[in-house]
């Protein structure tokens, strides 16, 4: 079977070894748990509860704020402790809710009714999404029900559900599509009878041969759904580089995968819409993958959300000797963690422990020119040019070349054999030029 | 569902915190030198194979000076002097293997201050030079040593029907041609390196296949030859075919170790066919009608200069970009 792709990328060693064979395990319900009320792009959710105040399992303490927003559930019974700021693991601290967990508090099982799948209507879809919570699972959490509910004026020809996991290390999508194979499709019809949309494509990388073959088997009763090969290839899996591989489109900058008739879930929202719809449950697990050679045991695990990264680690056996440096995310665009307390969230993906070897960097020399960088930009910008820019302040020029363009996957630094750092060059870069195209449109 | 008891936070803080991405490929600088110095291993095995054990003088003569002028000059710049970088020493070793066989050792010195002082530090240093620094070299000795650098030696293992002259000068003042089998192999006269184009291409091979040399280069310089070396050679079947232009000369060794200079070629996909091209047609044009029978040096330092236009001309389209449309 031949695979599609894109222009341009790496192909970083995938470690996916670690953990690919490990079954989720449920993690057990922590002490005490963390709820920061944005875990999601958009409005911060509206706290419903006080201080001292008893919740129930899997009830809402926060509603969501406005039309981008999402709700968010406890994952544990027990009292409130305290409301204000938290450590997360975005790096800022964020307003949370802190609830001790009692179990002598009775919880129902089932949270919502369940619905028909044959029968729902698409505004019962949304609906339902909108209530459980449910945030983009690929990790910048975008409101799922917005997502569901594009402009009228758009015509949306095709979901595709992202089976890519194209950073290394990470296997949790993999599980899915290899453990819950009919929930999943499930899942991508429900989000097709939302969108009112005929096809619908399961894009998987061709490191996941047995993933494929599975998905192939099971859709092929299946009307207008298929499952696409895609060649393993950083960052096959960001939605610009997936629409292009699939169905041959670009979208512009500026433009959103709906301008070019395309919605993309990825494979945990699909799982997520299917166990709110049939199932009645509200989004309080977070699946993921700790792994890394900095960890005792590499786990694939479905932890409740809230729980602290310490809990996780401390689960997975606690770290090595050699271990530098925790990442919550991939090892391509994940953050660095300082505090162990920050908690684990909606649309965590994964937690990795580095070691020295892993993260060791070679003296930065100057620009040599080799043009790798030109050559694996999956957005064919100018990496070595963007960033020079960003390093001598000229952000005019930054901004010519096409610096807010940039998705900030990392490519260009991953692949610059002078070492230098040049997606942070850039990120700073564009800050600074949306910050002057902020402040010209106030003028 | 179990529970687990509480935990006491450990306070040791690991934490190496810089922002993502949190991987490397394993490349820097100095490995990537390195490795095309390894690369040219079995070029220089043929030159002392071809040519003398005691080539191996020449080549330790402009490898020392080229790292000591490196050293001298970064010192006197106040900057990190990098002994071990092998940026300076690959200068040096190319620039040997481009000097006929026993060539004066002072002269190679020479080259290899000139090489590193007018070629790369006067521009800044790593990175900033404009022309490939072992040509500037070259180029100076062949301006200052115009004698010495065109007297060949006949090679070893050479039959009796090959003379020292190289296949190029053979052609162009004799008109006599040289088959492609002996300078494959590289028992015929020329420059250390470049004769045996087969040692140059195990090289430029694997430099290609480790993604240090980026093919483009190499394989439009072999198109252009056909194409413009054919082009030649059917207006006037006088002239050499465009295999004979090939095998001939340094061709095969500029176009697998000079023109691929990371430094002083295109960052641009685009540019790097127009930068190949650009150098067989230059190449062509001064082996039939220069004064030289060898062009190579001249047509690479001649794209050389022509680099940041290339580069400012064939700037990738941004993905998803779309030309506004005219009202």
């Amino acid at each position: 079977m031949s695979s599609k792709t894109f222009h341009g990328g790496v192909h970083p060693k995938e470690y996916k070894e670690l953990t690919e064979h490990l079954a989720f395990e449920l993690f057990p319900l922590p002490e005490q748990i963390i709820l920061p009320l944005s875990q999601h792009l958009g409005k911060e959710a509206k706290a419903l509860v006080k201080k001292g105040e008893d919740v129930k399992a899997g009830q809402m303490i926060a509603q969501a704020e406005g039309f981008v927003s999402a709700p968010i559930h406890t994952s544990v019974a027990g009292k409130v402790m305290s409301l204000g700021k938290e450590q997360t693991s975005s790096g800022f601290p964020k307003d949370s809710i802190v609830i001790k967990r009692n179990d002598t508090i009775e919880s129902e099982n089932v949270l919502l009714y369940p619905l028909n799948p044959e029968t729902i209507t698409a505004d019962e879809i949304r609906e339902r999404v909108a209530l459980a919570g449910i945030v983009g699972q690929g990790g910048a959490a975008f409101p799922t029900s917005v997502k569901l509910n594009p402009p009228r004026d758009k015509n949306i020809d095709v979901v595709i559900l992202n089976g890519c996991e194209c950073e290394p290390y990470l296997t949790r999508d993999f599980r899915f599509m290899i453990e819950r194979p009919d929930d999943l499709i499930s899942g991508l019809k429900l989000i097709m009878k939302a969108l009112g949309v005929k096809r619908g494509v399961i894009g998987i990388e061709n490191n996941k041969p047995e993933a494929i073959e599975l998905l192939i088997n099971k859709i092929k009763y299946e009307h207008g759904l298929e499952v696409v090969s895609l060649k393993t290839k950083y960052p096959q899996g960001a939605e610009k580089m997936l629409i292009k591989a699939v169905t041959g489109k670009e979208v512009p900058p500026g433009k959103l995968p709906m301008d070019v008739g395309a919605v993309i879930q990825n494979i945990g929202t699909a799982i997520a819409i299917h166990d709110a719809i049939v199932n009645g449950e509200v989004l309080i697990t977070a699946a993921l993958t700790v792994s890394g050679k900095g960890i005792k045991n590499p786990k694939n695990l479905i932890v409740p959300v809230g729980t602290s990264i310490q809990n996780v680690i401390d689960y997975c056996g606690g770290v090595t000797d050699d271990a530098v440096k925790i990442v919550v995310g991939g090892p391509m665009m994940g953050v660095a963690q300082f505090d162990l307390h920050a908690p684990v969230m909606k649309a965590t993906s994964g937690i990795l422990v580095l070691t020295k070897d892993d993260v060791a960097e070679n003296p930065e020399t100057p620009c040599l020119r080799c043009g790798q960088c030109v050559g694996a930009c999956p957005l064919n910008l100018m990496p070595t040019k963007l960033s020079r820019y960003s390093r001598l302040n000229r952000f005019d020029d930054a901004e010519g070349a096409g610096i807010t363009v940039c998705m900030e996957c990392g490519t260009c630094s991953y692949t610059c054999p002078a070492n230098i750092p040049l997606v942070q060059w850039i990120r700073l870069g564009k800050q600074k030029v949306l910050q002057m195209q902020k402040e010209r449109t106030a003028k | 569902m179990e529970t687990i008891t509480t935990i006491e936070p450990k306070q040791k803080v690991y934490f190496d915190l810089t922002t993502s991405p949190h991987l490397h490929s394993k490349w820097s600088t100095s490995k990537v030198m390195w490795f095309v110095v390894a690369a040219l291993i079995p070029s220089i095995a043929a030159a002392l194979t071809f040519f003398g054990w005691t080539q191996i003088f020449a080549i330790v003569t402009a490898v020392i000076f080229a790292v000591g002028t490196e050293a001298a000059i970064q010192s006197i710049r106040k900057k990190k002097v990098t002994w071990f970088n092998g940026s300076a020493a690959l200068t040096g070793l190319l620039l040997a293997l481009t000097l006929p066989p026993n060539f004066s050792l002072s002269a190679t010195a020479i080259g290899s201050i000139v090489a590193i002082g007018l070629g790369k530090q006067i521009f800044g240093g790593l990175g900033y030079n404009i022309f490939n620094p072992a040509l500037v070299g070259r180029a100076f000795l062949q301006a200052a040593f115009p004698v010495q650098i065109t007297t060949w030696v006949k090679p070893n293992f050479a039959v009796d029907s090959v003379t020292s002259a190289t296949p190029l000068a053979a052609f162009k003042f004799d008109k006599i041609f040289t088959d492609t089998i002996p300078m494959a192999i590289g028992n015929v006269g020329g420059s250390l390196g470049e004769t045996s184009a087969i040692a140059v291409l195990i090289g430029g091979i694997l430099l290609i296949s480790v993604g240090i040399v980026n093919w483009r280069i190499p394989l439009s310089m072999i198109i252009g030859m056909f194409l413009f070396g054919g082009m030649f050679w059917l207006i006037n079947p006088q002239n050499p075919t465009p295999i004979f232009h090939i095998f001939a000369g340094s061709f095969l060794f500029g176009a697998m170790f000079m023109a691929t200079d990371w430094v002083t070629s295109p960052v641009t996909n685009k540019g790097m066919w127009i930068f190949g091209l650009g150098i067989s047609l230059v190449l062509v044009v001064i082996r039939i009608y220069g004064g030289l029978p060898e062009g190579v040096m001249y047509s690479i330092l001649f794209m050389n200069g022509f680099v940041p236009l290339i580069n400012r001309y064939t700037k990738p389209t941004i993905f998803g970009f779309v030309k506004e449309e005219k009202k």
